[in-house]
């Protein structure tokens, strides 16, 4: 048996720790009881591993260790609160079996932290603490909010779940897919931040882009059956295949420019199986066209070689799922692949999307093409007014630059 | 169970048919209220419930001091406040929130879900 060292130690931990929380939060009803248990498991952990090795099942030890300081303790306070009376009344002995769509707690635990009652934003934190096992800290830095509020906030939603009696199941089968969009969101929005970070810090947070795709393939192992969560997965990894790609010298590179040699292929196989296996479902969905258009990418050798009709059939296929202005902003840029930056610049032109980075920037980059360069240089100033991203910035300031 | 408060929020200000536009409209909302009661007693979530006189008629007393202050008028004035409310039981937040779209939709009105800390 290795002799784990404390970072060692705490890998296990964080690895373990969406599926100790979920298994505790079953058996005591309560996310404080469970957090509480689970961090004197990783002190017991740190004292014992390091000199009798990692056990064979760590989880299972986590589980266990934790359980049982979390009955002490309810022993110790002697059910003197009443909050740790009902939990102690209510906690669940039996090993959990699967039945229906319940097949892991962390199911449960993810549908809890995605509810419509709670706040977006609290919904994307209590993923990342509850599930992704990121402390308070790294998730306020994450979103670049001090750390107080970032503290409170998780506090007000974990209050207000215990309160109002936020269930912990899996939603019916009625309910599912409306519920099931909740969580897709805010793993889509944990992804996202990480691939284009809105604040001024690391314009590319893997950290971030690694624990939508660990918790988006947690989500795929436990519903197989829902192409949209596999369209996510394979939009996510799609994606993240270009992640190395996509920034040079601090400057962001554009798609059609990137080097494609640098992209992760094992990335883009997996991609693609993901998309043939969802679409053969043929119940499509916004990620999984999201997904298919990565993928249409992905398999072009070179930017010339894209198959941009593909794409805007692709995009026409999104456009009715989903009337919002960006899919049509996208849809622009590849319609003007294809028919020209004339047209595709009267169909940006007609979107209420001022405030948006990306508009600006398509805006500027048509206006560019068709030679218009002094709309083109104030659009590229729009631009870079509304991203505060340095790769971004720095990218939209080269190309401004070079206009003469 | 926990119990919930349901309350309506809309207008502070009352028109004629009491915002509802008609009197048919009244009289249909009214109707479509009652049946709505009448599934939350069948079903066993019905604690308590009733409508509310206009915000005008409201006084606030504050007693904190030696003798009690007394003032006209609902405590915020805001466009909109609370027009009438339920107090129901119910086993979750999502069965209480599922009701309260049944209420908003009988009531023609936004209802907000609040759990009690408690019934005395």
């Amino acid at each position: 048996m290795t002799q784990p060292g404390t970072a060692a130690v705490e890998r296990v931990f964080r690895e373990e720790y969406g599926r100790l929380i979920a298994s505790l939060v079953r058996r005591f009803g309560d996310i404080d009881i469970a957090e509480d248990a689970a961090s004197e498991a990783l002190v017991a952990a740190l004292e014992k591993w390091p000199t009798a090795g990692v056990p064979p099942n760590p989880g299972g030890w986590l589980t266990t260790t934790a359980s049982n300081r979390a009955i002490d303790r309810l022993r110790r306070e002697k059910l003197r609160d009443t909050k740790h009376q009902a939990a102690f009344m209510e906690h669940d002995d039996t090993p959990h079996t699967p039945t229906g769509l319940v097949e892991d707690d962390r199911l449960r635990l993810i549908f809890t932290c995605c509810h419509p009652a709670l706040a977006p934003e609290a919904r994307i934190a209590l993923t990342l603490r509850l599930l992704g096992g990121l402390t308070v800290p790294e998730i306020a830095q994450a979103f670049l909010v001090p750390e107080t509020t970032m503290g409170q906030r998780i506090t007000r939603a974990k209050k207000k779940i215990a309160a109002a009696k936020v269930p912990y199941r899996v939603p019916e089968a009625d309910d599912l897919p409306g519920r099931l969009g909740g969580v897709l969101t805010a793993l889509f929005l944990v992804f996202n931040e990480g691939y284009l970070a809105s604040g001024d810090g690391d314009p590319v947070r893997g950290e971030l882009t690694g624990e939508a795709i660990r918790l988006a393939r947690i989500l795929r192992h436990l519903l197989p059956e829902e192409p949209e969560v596999t369209g996510l997965l394979a939009l996510m990894l799609l994606t993240e295949a270009r992640r190395e790609a996509r920034v040079r010298n601090g400057q962001l590179v554009p798609l059609g420019e990137q080097d494609r040699g640098g992209w992760d292929r094992a990335l883009i196989a997996e991609g693609h199986d993901l998309v043939r296996g969802c679409l053969a479902i043929n119940r499509p969905g916004r990620y999984q066209l999201l997904a298919a258009i990565n993928a249409v990418h992905t398999d072009a050798p070179s930017a010339a070689d894209t198959d941009w009709s593909q794409v805007v059939a692709l995009y026409d296929q999104l456009a009715h799922l989903d009337s919002s202005p960006i899919v049509t902003l996208n849809r622009a840029v590849a319609v003007a692949e294809l028919d020209g930056p004339s047209v595709g610049l009267a169909l940006v032109d007609r979107l209420p999307l001022t405030g948006y980075h990306a508009w600006h920037a398509t805006r500027a980059d048509l206006l560019r093409r068709l030679g218009r360069t002094a709309e083109a240089k104030a659009a590229y100033d729009d631009a870079i007014a509304a991203t505060a991203n340095s790769a971004e910035r720095a990218y939209l300031g080269r190309k401004r630059g070079e206009l003469v | 169970m926990t119990a919930y408060l349901m309350s309506v929020h809309g207008p502070a200000e009352m028109e004629e048919f009491g915002n509802y536009g008609s009197k048919e409209a009244m009289e249909e909302a009214f109707a479509e209220t009652g049946r709505f009661n009448d599934k939350l007693k069948v079903e066993g979530y019905w604690v308590f419930a009733g409508g509310l006189q206009e915000a005008s008629t409201a006084t606030v007393v504050d007693g904190q001091g030696e003798t009690p202050v007394m003032t006209d008028g609902p405590y915020l004035e805001t466009k909109e406040l609370i027009g009438g409310f339920w107090v129901i039981e119910a086993p979750d937040l999502d069965v209480a929130l599922k009701l309260a779209a049944e209420a908003s939709k009988a009531c023609r009105g936004k209802v907000e879900v609040r759990p009690f800390d408690g019934l005395a």
